[in-house]
């Protein structure tokens, strides 16, 4: 028992830990990226190529003034980005992070959890995310705020809809809602066992998630409850130091977790082509396996970020189109189509 | 252990759920009413429903409660503008909540026998289980609800539409 | 006028299917940016490095001094009245007996102020002075923290006797051929 509790302790804060720093650096690749795609530099003074400037920024965020405006509501004003953040670093739980690791003749799976209800957890925790937004942008009691929250909450609640019925055709194909089924299922690839990534069999489910995976992350095009232009900041245009900092760094753990979850639903999670070619053993394999995952999770971070620096901003109306009259029919029909294969598949 | 849960889960429920009546602020009540949702997900998830209590909090706390906070949000209610409710209404929405509470607690009085009756497998909760007694036993009851729910987004549909002029 | 034939004209019809479902332009836009990561990279690494400037860079003024020292600029306020961002304010004074080796003339700036924040640096002080006694010089004005440190007086913009301030870079044989039209033969 003691083991056990040991062991998940370690996983637990390990997973924390990566997870923060992921965030961390994710600022500095966002700067970074967004340099190189406009022919500058980005940040080189903190360090080589400006590698401590993550610390840099906590430190700033930590040594700016507080402010809290007399108006708001004071206890909801700080349980908001509070919530931002828990509800950011809950989705981690899940995702498995490796396959087993045998020490000493026992087995230790590198997921924290593997619930029976996996994939819809991970939406729970998802559409709870917009409280932090809402409590945070209402309690500042600022117009822009308010408008800010609004616009997340009804952006989120659109958009989790398409994601919802995309996934509904992926766990038909699947069988399964456990995360840590979904990687086992995927286990091979290319190589001497012809076993395709989800993303084979599910282009267009693939295709509605990841739009959807941006919208809920408020990432760009879907940016608009911070949209600078037109709501000075948003929900958060109240918030300063590291209340503020909470925030935009819920918005990177979010990007990590989405990333994990498009590595693993559609990618293969930790596995890798020729994995059971090469002859290793089971150990190593997984130690390259998580390896490969956190390789995925990178380029769909690098993606976001990519996509970020390329794309404008939607008009609200259009963001509204999309999600009701595009996304939604489309991953309908997403469904009827892979009922129809899979039903065709039953009979011959 | 889970005994001690069931009773921290249970108190706060029951606390939380009077604090939504209590509250002056709407706001409040609704964020209030969030955490009795989330406690009621817990005892599902003690009782080994995991489905009931992902989906409990993915509809209720996660799309209603929104919902429900958006309006309120929009609205800008406040103590000032909260119309004066007389003494006699309060008594009779008092009467009507209670003659509720007695018509739920006699209904499930009446259920202890069927419990025993059928003692329910423990992977009833699951996907699985519950998929398949849903698509089979109760296939009716189950087509009527979406036919329902159906109804309602054509209705909101036809409500949503543009008038023609 | 056509400047370039990159212009495209605009038309406004109904879009096809592939123009519709959007995904062709956003791959062609993806496209453009991860070539510019490979780009090389528009920045010059400022202090380490410095870009390259023109011989004919106009850069911080400078008071000067004639060949005894003594300062040549007599107040005649046509720098001020030729400045277009109105950044030049001058006081005159008198000289007074025993300061004929500080001022060259009977008249001088007693101050001499510029505003290097409405400064646009366009030389036409330079072209108007009388007395060659204002010119722009190829140093760059440093940063401050306060608006008050960026207006210049006497202590920053006439040259010290002993550290002459080289004058000669930016005149280049045009520029000079420039002055020369002016005829300003009086400050021999």
């Amino acid at each position: 028992m003691t083991e056990f509790l040991i062991y998940k302790l370690i996983l637990v804060g390990s997973v924390f830990g990566i997870t923060l720093f992921v965030a961390a650096y994710s600022t500095y690749a966002e700067r970074k990226v967004a340099a190189f795609l406009q022919d500058r530099v980005g940040p080189d003074r903190a360090g080589p190529f400006g590698i401590f400037q993550p610390l840099a920024d906590g430190m700033k965020f930590i040594y700016k003034e507080e402010i809290i405006p007399v108006v708001s509501n004071k206890f909801l004003f700080i349980l908001g980005p509070c919530l931002a953040m828990l509800t950011a670093m809950m989705a981690g739980v899940l995702i498995p992070w490796g396959d087993t690791l045998i020490i000493g003749g026992k087995t230790y799976s590198l997921q924290i959890a593997d619930l029976n209800v996996g994939v819809l957890y991970v939406f729970g925790v998802v559409s709870i995310g917009v409280y932090g937004i809402m409590i945070g942008g209402w309690a500042s009691n600022n117009k822009f705020s308010l408008l800010g929250a609004i616009r997340a909450s009804a952006q989120m609640i659109s958009y989790e809809i398409a994601m919802g019925l995309s996934i509904i055709a992926f766990v038909i194909m699947t069988g399964t809602l456990s995360l840590g089924e979904i990687s086992a299922q995927q286990a091979g690839g290319v190589g001497g066992d012809w076993n395709m990534w989800n993303v084979v069999y599910q282009p267009l489910g693939f295709l509605i998630f990841i739009v959807c995976a941006f919208a809920e992350c408020n990432r760009t095009p879907f940016d608009l409850p911070e949209c600078e232009t037109e709501l000075v900041g948003g929900y958060h245009t109240e918030y300063s130091s590291m209340k503020l900092g909470f925030y935009l760094f819920a918005e990177y753990i979010n990007m990590f977790v989405s990333s994990a979850m498009i590595s693993t639903l559609y990618f293969g999670g930790y596995n890798f082509p020729f994995m059971n070619d090469l002859g290793l053993d089971h150990n190593t394999i997984s130690i390259i396996g998580t390896l490969m995952l956190f390789a995925k999770i990178s380029f769909f971070i690098f993606f976001f970020m990519w996509i970020r620096w390329t794309i404008p901003r939607f008009r609200y109306d259009q963001l509204m189109n999309l999600g009701w009259k595009v996304l939604i029919p489309l991953s309908v029909a997403n469904i009827f189509i892979t009922g129809l294969v899979m039903l065709l598949i039953d009979k011959l | 252990m889970t005994l001690n849960l069931f009773y921290f889960l249970s108190f706060l429920a029951i606390m939380s759920a009077i604090m939504v009546v209590l509250s002056k602020n709407p706001v409040y009540s609704v964020l209030y009413l969030i955490i009795t949702f989330f406690c009621i997900a817990g005892h599902y998830m003690l009782m080994n429903a995991q489905f009931l209590a992902i989906v409990h909090i993915i509809v209720y706390a996660g799309a209603i409660m929104v919902l429900f906070l958006y309006v309120i949000m929009l609205l800008n209610l406040n103590k000032e503008s909260e119309p004066h409710k007389s003494t006699l209404q309060k008594i009779a929405a008092t009467i009507c909540a209670g003659l509720v509470m007695i018509v739920l607690v006699g209904s499930l009085k009446g259920t202890e026998g069927m419990i025993q009756q059928q003692p329910a497998a423990a992977d009833i909760g699951l996907v699985k289980a519950l998929g398949k007694v849903m698509f089979t036993k109760f296939l009716l009851p189950f087509e009527i609800t979406s036919v329902l729910l159906l109804a309602a987004m054509v209705g909101a549909v036809m409500l949503g539409k543009p008038e023609k002029r | 006028m056509q400047l370039t034939n990159r212009s495209k004209l605009v038309v406004k019809k109904e879009m096809t299917f592939a123009e519709k479902i959007y995904l062709p332009a956003i791959l062609s836009g993806v496209v453009i940016t991860i070539k510019h990561l490979f780009r090389r990279k528009a920045t010059v690494k400022y202090p380490e490095k410095q870009r390259e400037i023109s011989e004919i860079w106009r850069g911080q003024h400078v008071l000067k001094r004639d060949d005894k020292g003594a300062e040549r600029c007599t107040a005649c306020g046509l720098c001020a009245v030729a400045c277009p961002a109105e950044a030049i304010t001058m006081v005159a004074a008198e000289r007074k007996k025993g300061e004929e080796n500080l001022y060259r003339e009977e008249k001088y700036a007693a101050t001499y102020e510029i505003n290097m924040l409405r400064c646009i640096f366009c030389g036409l002080c330079e072209e108007a002075c009388p007395k060659e006694a204002i010119f722009l010089t190829d140093r760059i004005v440093s940063t401050d923290y306060e608006r008050n440190g960026f207006i210049y007086g006497k202590d920053k913009l006439v040259e010290d006797v002993n550290e002459r301030i080289d004058v000669t870079v930016r005149q280049t044989p045009a520029v000079l051929a420039f002055k020369e039209q002016k005829k300003l033969s009086h400050n021999k």
